[in-house]
């Protein structure tokens, strides 16, 4: 590895940080643990600088172990607090992140001052992450670290997914479920300390929950999302340290993954806003066609088998429609061949009058179900219907009528399909 | 009586010193359906947990089949309160299901074909085989305690603590629930039911606990659920232990 350029150090150096926080990130978020990673961060700014007043020089195993400790010390910290004063957790997190970097940025003033310490350059880099110091030796401690944090995902991973989902049940297996999330908070920490020069000790929170955050936009699966987020915090890394070549590097690369959570979070499917407002929006105009076609089945219904003509104001007035929503809702009717519409008047087709008498018969179910068995008065059942007859699945709805059929308030519907012309079950083609 | 399936003695249990079970002492039969009744507060999760090793006891021990619940784990199904967990967690209603096999696997084995064999069966058993592969969130809360109790039969237990399954779930739910349990008393399980509503004691269960921070009765529901057991469970709220418990919550938080 000794060939490699600076830009390609710095390349395969982000990428192993972003794949393996993305992996330990996921567990972390879904745990309810992501502020750890941002109190870790932070802690680690004393040690850092303590283990560079003791060593005097910038070894990263040296003063990862620095920061190691008092990250430790922090999360012991916070522990005792909510254990035994009365402090909530969150709290306590933000109490103890702000102490330690507070005396972090202490004592980073103290080692710059002139006639303190050996070589300083580059321990500055911690604050906002400097991958430009990247050394190769450096690189090796971030592929070991990627190594040990990803064999033991793969190795507990039954084990992690359990005591995520569900502590108590783990424990009720005879899980040491004390262990294990202590194991997952050890991985977090290692990844953390070994990032914190790469993207600094402030941005170090974002590696860790944007691509599991972004991942969980994609998937229902842990595995995946696992394989996701590793993916995303490649990506975030390599794409972010390429574009932001001229701006710091932690910045870019956490404002890279940002791009990427607001992309998932607008245009996954199922879970993305895009998706979840289209699906409103075709729910609400099935709405509204099914109370257009309602209306015209009860304003015609006195006519009927004759199909009525009716007029647009009659329409209105039924259901006081907006002029510009009905105008667009008969439109779309004229085109499904649900209506006939001439200058003045407006008529249901025979299949647009199947279409209506089916809703209407929907409605009115519900409305006979509604006042006897929750006690809704006559005068306002209709809108109650209304509120839930659209989302009824058709299992329900014949549960329905076959319960009012029962209590004999319903004539009991006999199939209308006519009889098979021909034998059932002969090959007839 | 036949065997012994579960016994408490001399049960207290503390949450930071301030006790929350007195001096419990209890004896369920093999093969029953047990309800655990008392008013809110009264410890009946507590009793649970900590025959599940969930919560340290300050004193007494309980015995599964004579011998420690470590020693017995695995065959000890669980089914906590289905609001203890994230319903929104990334996995199917399977994965969670499969859990329930995972004791048996142990460290590191990864459940395979025979696992989810397993898993499908008792998903059937609770009428959910045909959502297998759902996210665990599009579930209603009933079908979310209907994957609770297939967890647990895939433990393939003897003996099994039910932590309020009847609490908001729809009538359909409530008697497959009740089905379920039948089934399993008749091929020889214990089962015992954190249970709220009075008036279904005597319909679902066999045998009840009646508690109340200590153990007011403990017997079949014929001679057990009484007005004046009942009475005693649910009257006379600020009890002496009750005022003592309070006395030292107060003196601890001062």
């Amino acid at each position: 590895m000794t060939g490699l350029a600076l830009s390609e150090k710095i390349m395969i150096g982000t990428a192993l940080l972003g794949g393996m926080s993305g992996v330990i990130g996921s567990f972390a978020v879904l745990r309810g643990r992501s502020l750890v990673g941002d109190m870790l961060a932070h802690a680690a700014l004393p040690g850092v600088c303590l283990a560079f007043l003791l060593l005097g020089t910038r070894n990263l195993l040296g003063l990862s172990l620095g920061a190691l400790a008092t990250g430790l010390l922090a999360v012991a910290a916070v522990t005792g607090i909510v254990r035994w004063t009365r402090t909530k957790e969150d709290a306590a997190i933000g109490i103890v992140l702000s102490t330690f970097f507070g005396a972090g940025v202490v004592l980073l003033s103290v080692i710059q001052k002139p006639g303190v310490g050996g070589n300083k350059a580059g321990l500055n880099g911690y604050l906002f992450g400097e991958p430009g110091n990247m050394l190769t030796g450096d690189l090796y401690l971030l592929a070991g670290v990627a190594f040990v944090v990803l064999m033991t995902v793969a190795l507990f991973f039954k084990e992690f997914q359990l005591v995520c989902f569900d502590t108590d049940f783990a424990q009720s297996q005879g899980w040491p479920t004390l262990l294990l999330d202590l194991a997952i908070m050890a991985a977090l920490a290692l990844v953390t300390i070994v990032g914190l020069p790469i993207v600094g000790v402030i941005l170090m929170a974002a590696m860790i929950i944007l691509p599991a955050a972004t991942a969980r936009f994609w998937t229902n699966r842990l595995h995946v999302m696992l394989l996701l987020a590793g993916g995303f915090g490649i990506a975030a890394g390599l794409l972010g340290t390429q574009l932001g070549r001229n701006y710091p590097a932690g910045a870019s690369i956490v404002l890279t993954g940002a791009a990427i959570f607001l992309f998932s979070l607008l245009f996954a499917p199922q879970r993305g806003m895009v998706s979840r407002l289209m699906t409103e929006f075709r729910l609400r105009r099935r709405i509204a066609r099914e109370h257009l076609l309602r209306s015209l089945y009860e304003l015609g219904e006195s006519q009927l088998p004759e199909l009525a003509e009716l007029h647009l104001e009659q329409i209105v007035a039924d259901r006081y429609w907006k002029p510009r929503t009905l105008e667009r809702l008969l439109d779309i009717a004229v085109d499904s061949n649900w209506i006939k519409r001439t200058d003045q008047t407006i008529q249901l087709t025979p299949v647009g009058l199947r279409h209506a008498a089916e809703l209407t018969k929907t409605h009115r179910l519900w409305e006979l179900y509604l006042m006897q068995h929750a006690d809704i008065a006559a005068d306002h059942v209709d809108r109650d219907a209304d509120e839930v007859e659209h989302l009824l699945p058709e299992s329900l709805l014949l549960q329905l009528q076959q319960q009012l059929a029962d209590e004999g308030r319903l004539p009991l519907i006999i199939s209308e399909v006519p009889k098979s012309p021909h034998e059932i079950g002969t090959d007839n083609t | 009586m036949g065997t012994t399936a579960f016994e408490i003695h001399d049960m207290t249990v503390a949450y930071h010193r301030r006790p929350v079970l007195w001096d419990i002492d209890l004896q369920i039969p093999e093969g029953k359906l047990v309800g655990i009744v008392g008013p809110n507060g009264a410890g009946k999760t507590t009793l649970i947990k900590a025959a599940l090793g969930l919560v340290p006891l300050a004193s007494g021990k309980v015995e599964i089949y004579g011998q420690s619940y470590n020693q017995q784990r695995q065959i000890v199904g669980y089914v906590p309160q289905r609001e203890s967990v994230d319903w929104d967690f990334p996995v199917t209603v399977r994965d969670v299901v499969l859990m329930g096999t995972y004791g048996q696997l142990g460290w590191f084995r990864r459940p395979g074909r025979v696992e989810r064999e397993i898993a499908d069966r008792c998903l059937q058993q609770v009428d959910m085989a045909p959502l297998a592969n759902r996210q665990i969130r599009q579930l209603s809360g009933g079908q979310q305690q209907r994957v609770f109790l297939a967890r647990a039969l895939a433990q393939a237990a003897r003996l099994y603590f039910l932590d309020e399954p009847f609490a908001g779930v729809d009538a359909a739910t409530e008697t497959a629930i009740v089905e379920l349990l039948h089934t399993l008393r008749s091929t020889g399980k214990t089962v015992l039911v954190v249970h709220h509503d009075l008036q279904t004691v005597r319909e679902y269960f066999d045998y009840v606990i009646l508690l109340n921070m200590r153990l007011i009765a403990c017997g079949p529901v014929e001679s057990t659920f009484t007005q004046e057991n009942l009475q005693k469970t649910y009257g006379g709220r600020l009890t002496l232990l009750d005022e003592a418990a309070e006395a030292m919550r107060i003196r601890e938080s001062q």
